[in-house]
């Protein structure tokens, strides 16, 4: 190979694993969905699923290594390697190429405090894991204007199915969190769900005789 | 081990994994909650009982001294 | 309510111990006689007992000065928690003394048990009793940080807070005692509740481990005390562990509060001794059944309740136990499976709704028992009532599912016939009229429990 060639290689490996990282990212993103809604993938058990959420981030993460290393070896365009996680650092798009950035860091924020889970609190674990939906948005961005091989052909449509199918299970989760029965009603949810009718609507008349609960009442 | 399996049920939402993992320790009752055997984890199990705890996606398992 | 007087042992009382010397508290100063009731409760009439009053009968409180002399003096007194559980008070004091973060000392005056009312009746009528042991508790495991936690009730936080400004300007209080306040729970006196209630959060029970005197309110070591304890506290303090055991028996020495609820409606709260006769409690003429141990005891056949003392060598023996003295006399004319199904549907609602076997089980047993108590009920009700009885026990944070089925299955023995009874399409009270005491509110969302 030549200069031209090795450049030209370097390049397409770049996008070839720039686009696997996305498909990878998507779904990691619809599995974490998936766990958390307590759902399965046909036929499989239910580690399967928190298994692979687990896995292909792994994956993903090698393949953007991949997608940053190639993109930085690659002497056509100047891209220094601090770029690869500090935004607006590169000289190149440097806007477009810092959304990648951003995502990186969010998504190996998530790989090491997922690591780390049993050692923090489960509160800020959850907080931290929301970063997950900034990390897929910061990602598509990136795609979409480093480079114009996703605006036509059967790329556009990988990005559309992408997008549709991260949008649904946004809806989904979030569907659920509105339905969500707080702990202290739950009990009278089953009971409801058990003879309806039941359950006290509102602040009860004084139905049954409680008295003497005030203990001055003394004769 | 000088461990017991134990599961947190405050923090317990049923996604079962641990049946599936560990059904040698772990049933599942009709609403989707574990049923834990309660004593020490016998060596042979102590990998799948790690794995159990570790996937967990609540972290509602636990290993703690037997009682 | 009226607050009875007490029910002396019919058998003459045992009095000092062998080998025990006899004290009379420190230096001539408290005046009461081993043996005698009342205790806790003054000796005329339920006039709330002011500081004076207090002093003037038992002196002021008699402070060890860190010396470690307290704990000791209880294990011989032997005196065990008043709040359900009768677990040894010196073991839960020495627990917390030996820790090695600042501990924290809470009385319990949550009463969430809707039978009970001898916490809230102490409370107002001898807070300075349940003060000083407060006080006492706390120099013993040496802790700055003394709380009283009572359950929303104006005018008793009202008389509390005034009480502990009392002895605060008369320099009786060593540590400040804060009121706090407790949701109008069935749980909020769990220990764990408790300690989640202080520390910020709603009354919600914990899994344990850690148990509270390990970490407790915001993480600190926590003794817990059901107020009744900390007067038995206050006065073993001054007149000594044989004092104490000249009432009860020997494994279980001392006196109670008890919460009576007679069959004709009348419902006092009595200081009796440990080992009294049940029959010398409840008038058992014209009654059916004896609940034991409040909402999460057990009910007892009058027969065999007419033969039973209160103590918990007896009645563990029939599957019932002391718990914090309530005894309730179920008139012959009322439906006991009735009665069990509305306290079992209470029950149910008061969960906290945290762990999938509570809030799942509980409202089915409550539905099942409706159903049992409804003419000609399904017979799977009362199959997967036990079942579901089988699947809740020890699956809870708390004991909430392990308390309510001991409830229902000791229903579902005691009042078999009434069950065939309703087999047939019969029912010896047709018309339901209420009898068990249960609160009018039920928690409807989650700031209920704040």
């Amino acid at each position: 190979m030549n200069g031209i060639t090795q450049s030209t290689a370097l390049w397409y490996a770049s996008r070839a694993t720039g686009v696997v990282s996305l498909l990878l990212l998507t779904a990691v993103v619809l599995l974490g969905v998936l766990v958390n809604r307590q759902g399965r993938l046909p036929g499989l058990p239910r580690f399967v699923v928190t298994g692979l959420h687990r896995n292909l981030s792994l994956l993903g993460v090698a393949f953007v290594a991949i997608h940053v290393l190639t993109a930085v070896l690659d002497p056509y365009v100047t891209i220094r390697i601090v770029a690869i996680v500090v935004p607006l650092t590169s000289s190149y798009k440097p806007l477009w190429l810092g959304l990648g950035a951003i995502s990186l860091d969010l998504v190996l924020a998530l790989i090491l405090t997922s690591l780390a889970r049993a050692r923090m609190s489960r509160r800020l674990w959850r907080s931290l894991h929301w970063l997950s939906y900034a990390a897929w948005v910061s990602a598509l961005v990136h795609s979409l204007t480093s480079s114009t091989d996703l605006h036509s052909g059967v790329l556009l449509y990988l990005a559309i199915a992408c997008s549709l199918a991260v949008v649904a299970a946004v809806i989904w989760r979030v569907a659920h969190a509105g339905r969500e029965i707080p702990r202290a009603e739950r009990a009278a949810a089953t009971l409801a769900m058990m003879s309806p009718g039941s359950v006290p609507r509102s602040r009860g008349t004084p139905r049954d005789g409680a008295r003497g609960r005030d203990p001055e009442n003394v004769r | 081990m000088k461990e017991e399996l134990r599961v947190d049920p405050t923090i317990c939402s049923g996604h079962g994994l641990c049946a599936e993992l560990l059904p040698e320790l772990v049933t599942l009752d009709e609403w989707g909650y574990p049923i834990v055997t309660r004593g020490a984890v016998p060596r042979s199990l102590e990998r799948h009982v790690r794995r159990a705890v570790t996937d967990c996606p609540a972290l509602a398992l636990k290993l703690l001294p037997v009682s | 309510m009226t607050y009875g007087t007490t029910v002396p042992h019919s058998a003459p009382f045992p009095g000092p111990q062998q080998g025990h010397t006899t004290r009379t508290g420190p230096a001539g100063s408290g005046s009461q006689s081993p043996g005698d009731l009342p205790r806790l409760l003054p000796v005329h009439g339920a006039v709330p007992v002011d500081l004076r009053t207090h002093l003037s009968r038992d002196a002021a409180p008699p402070y060890f000065g860190h010396s470690g002399k307290l704990i000791p003096v209880l294990k011989a007194a032997g005196l065990t928690g008043r709040g359900g559980a009768a677990f040894p008070v010196h073991r839960k004091l020495q627990a917390v003394a030996e820790a090695r973060t600042q501990p924290v000392v809470i009385g319990n005056g949550a009463e969430g048990e809707p039978a009970s009312d001898k916490d809230k009746s102490l409370l107002w009528i001898s807070p300075h009793l349940v003060l000083d042991g407060l006080q006492l508790a706390a120099e013993a495991v040496g802790s700055q940080a003394v709380a009283l936690y009572v359950h929303r009730n104006a005018r008793l936080q009202e008389r509390l807070r005034a009480a502990v400004a009392e002895r605060s300007a008369a320099r009786i209080d060593v540590v400040p005692v804060e009121i706090i306040d407790a949701p109008p729970r069935f749980l909020a006196g769990e220990e764990s509740a408790l300690a989640s209630r202080i520390s910020g959060q709603p009354a919600m029970p914990r899994f344990k481990p850690p148990r509270v005197f390990e970490r407790g309110v915001v993480g600190r070591p926590t003794l817990v005390h059901n107020v009744e304890t900390l007067a038995h506290i206050a006065l073993i303090a001054r007149y000594g562990p044989a004092w104490f055991r000249a009432a009860g028996t020997p494994k279980e020495p001392g006196s109670m509060l008890c919460t009576l609820h007679q069959a004709d409606g009348q419902r006092d709260v009595v200081e009796t001794e440990l080992g009294t006769p049940l029959r010398d409690l409840l008038q058992l003429d014209g009654t059916q059944a004896v609940l034991s141990g409040g909402y999460h005891g057990a009910w007892l056949p009058a027969a065999e309740a007419a033969r039973m003392t209160l103590s918990n060598e007896h009645l563990q023996a029939a599957g019932a136990f002391v718990g914090a003295g309530v005894l309730v006399g179920l008139p012959a004319d009322r439906c006991g499976i009735a009665e069990t199904a509305r306290v079992a549907r209470y029950l149910a609602l008061e969960s906290a709704g945290q762990c999938g076997p509570c809030f799942n089980g509980l409202p089915r047993i409550a539905a099942a028992l409706d159903e049992v108590a409804s003419p000609r009920p399904d017979p799977r009700a009362v199959t997967d009532m036990i079942r579901w009885a089988g699947l809740v026990e020890g699956r809870g944070a708390c004991h909430h599912p392990d308390g309510t089925t001991r409830f229902v299955r000791s229903a579902l023995h005691v009042f078999r016939d009434e069950i065939a009874n309703h087999a047939e399409g019969r029912c010896v009270d047709p018309a339901r009229e209420p009898f068990l005491p249960l609160p009018a509110d039920s928690a409807l969302d989650e700031a209920d429990w704040n």
